[in-house]
């Protein structure tokens, strides 16, 4: 029984740590191959516009009604204090640190990353992964290389724009709504926002894109058995994705702390 | 040209190939017949290195694949042109393009040499006129069509088919074997050609194989197939069940 339950134990430790492995060689396998061979430019460019374009709706509903709520909720709280005004620092601060990069990951991981899987998986299954490398053309380079690209590209301009949008849509609650005063609520944005904020929000912007792409991607290449295969590979990519951005944002924010510490300069 | 020592594969607990020898010479054509599920397509598949088997070796114009990285068979896979028994078209791109993908791949830019070659090949498997068509509108044997002027279009020295005549009218599966053997008569093609149709395998080729139980268990020129007295042999040439043979003797 003991034994059983360390078995088991093992084993599952184990298989984590492989799957681990196997997506650390897959991001390997993509850097060298966006170093070392050429880029088609032409799929890359297709998936900007899949990723990057075709995202921003989901990204901008999602960064404005983020912001007008937190900037609702703030003021509910701060105004009881009588620092009302403080509402857009807050808002624009956690949008910038956690709010914008972690609800765009999380989008984004539903959008773009649950499509990857599918496509990728769909591809494995009716043998077009196993058509393509026998037409002399590298998987990794043919697919996983362009929607890399593109993510890296697409996420720090997507976080930017839901950061901006919620903190208009924070303005727009406080100020309009809520009626604080306009010119000490950007004052104080202003103030208490740095660049620093921004670039943590970006840079963790980045990050989610690697961890998404390669999740997605590996699980798909991975799938097996028909359209059950597929659709678990696309499961399991969107809770997989989506953990390790919780996680890691938790780990990047410690880490980010320490090279840009948050309050005072 | 290809050469194959001891392949040994199993899948789980199943032992597909038990040792597989087979030679093919430059320029032959040689018929991989047996029953389903005897291990035809993944005999073809170990022959471009899509599957790793557990021990032996092939031996592809002199290299031995075996163990060899992914880019490094890319330009062994370049001379290699593979039929597969799905067709396994690219669904999200039109007939045109999937024809047109090995030479895209291949660094081939201008718009009008593609499309000229392509509709050449098309003219080849006779499917003209139908570049704009997707995959998933076509049907089964179109769909073999394409994927064989998709295996051919880059002129490779060796093709292998997974059963090129399946699922393909009496007249056009003509057109097919003659293809096969207009590629091998002009070009010095080599070709391994799997199939269930006896009719084709006689016609194509000028040796065959009879892969059974993991094996190759018979290997020889049509005629000694035809002038065999083995009854495994005579009950696959003549398409008799076993209970049947039975029954009978
Ligand atoms: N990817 C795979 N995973 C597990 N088993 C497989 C796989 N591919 C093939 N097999 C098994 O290997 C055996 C041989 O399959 P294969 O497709 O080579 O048969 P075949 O000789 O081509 O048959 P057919 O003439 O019907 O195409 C079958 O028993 C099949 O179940
Ligand atoms: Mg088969």
């Amino acid at each position: 029984m003991i034994v059983r339950f360390f078995n088991t134990l093992g084993g599952a430790t184990l298989s984590f740590f492989q799957y681990l492995g196997e997506v650390v060689v897959l991001a390997a396998d993509t850097f060298r191959s966006i170093f070392m061979h050429k880029l088609r430019w032409k799929l890359f460019l297709n998936q900007v516009v899949e990723i990057g374009l075709l995202s921003q709706l989901v990204v901008v509903i999602t960064g404005g009604f983020t912001g007008a709520v937190f900037a609702a909720q703030a003021y509910f709280q701060f105004n009881k204090l009588g620092i009302g005004s403080g509402v857009g620092a807050v808002v624009s601060v956690s949008l910038c640190r956690e709010l914008g990069p972690v609800l765009t990951a999380l989008m984004v991981t539903g959008r773009v990353g649950a499509a990857m899987s599918a496509e990728i998986g769909t591809m494995k299954v009716t043998e077009q992964i196993d058509a393509l490398r026998a037409l002399a053309v590298y998987p990794v380079d043919y697919l996983v290389v362009p929607r890399a690209l593109a993510m890296m590209l697409s996420m720090p301009l997507l976080v930017a724009e839901c950061i901006g949008f919620g903190m208009v849509a924070g303005y727009f609650v406080a100020v309009q709504l809520l009626e604080i005063d306009g010119a000490y609520y950007v004052a104080n944005m202003v103030r208490w926002t740095q660049m620093r904020d921004l670039i943590i929000g970006l840079t963790k912007g980045f990050c989610f894109a690697l961890l998404i792409v390669f999740i997605s991607c590996h699980k798909g290449l991975t799938a097996r058995e028909g359209a059950v295969g597929v659709g678990r590979a696309t499961t399991e990519a969107v809770v997989n994705s989506s953990l390790a951005i919780l996680i890691c944002n938790f780990f990047l924010t410690m880490f980010l702390n320490i090279i840009f510490p948050a309050g005072y300069q | 040209m290809v050469a194959v020592r001891g392949l040994e594969k199993r899948i789980g607990r199943q032992e597909i190939l038990r040792s597989v020898d087979l030679d093919v010479a430059v320029g032959e054509t040689l018929a991989i017949i047996g029953r389903s599920g005897a291990g035809k397509s993944v005999l073809l598949k170990h022959l471009i290195g899509l599957m790793r088997p557990d021990t032996g070796e092939i031996w592809i114009e002199g290299q031995n694949i075996i163990g060899m990285s992914e880019r490094a068979l890319a330009t062994i896979r370049q001379k290699i042109g593979i039929l597969f028994q799905g067709a396994a078209l690219f669904d999200s791109m039109t007939v045109e393009e999937n024809i047109a993908f090995p030479l895209r791949e291949a660094g081939e830019r201008n718009p009008k040499a593609l499309r000229d070659k392509v509709s050449e090949m098309l003219e080849v498997v006779e499917l003209e006129g139908q570049e704009k068509k997707m995959p998933v509108s076509l049907s089964g044997g179109m769909k073999k069509r394409v994927g064989l002027a998709r295996s051919i279009i880059r002129r490779p020295s060796c093709i292998l088919y997974d059963e090129p005549t399946s699922g393909l009218d009496p007249v056009v599966s003509d057109s097919i074997n003659r293809l096969i053997c207009r590629l091998q008569q002009r070009f010095g093609v080599t070709s391994i050609v799997v199939t269930h149709d006896m009719k084709s395998a006689f016609h194509v080729a000028d040796h065959i194989a009879y892969l059974h139980e993991g094996r190759i268990y018979f290997h020889g020129t049509p005629v000694d197939l035809q002038q065999s007295s083995d009854p495994l042999l005579q009950d696959f040439l003549l398409g008799r069940s076993e209970e049947q043979g039975k029954v009978e003797s």
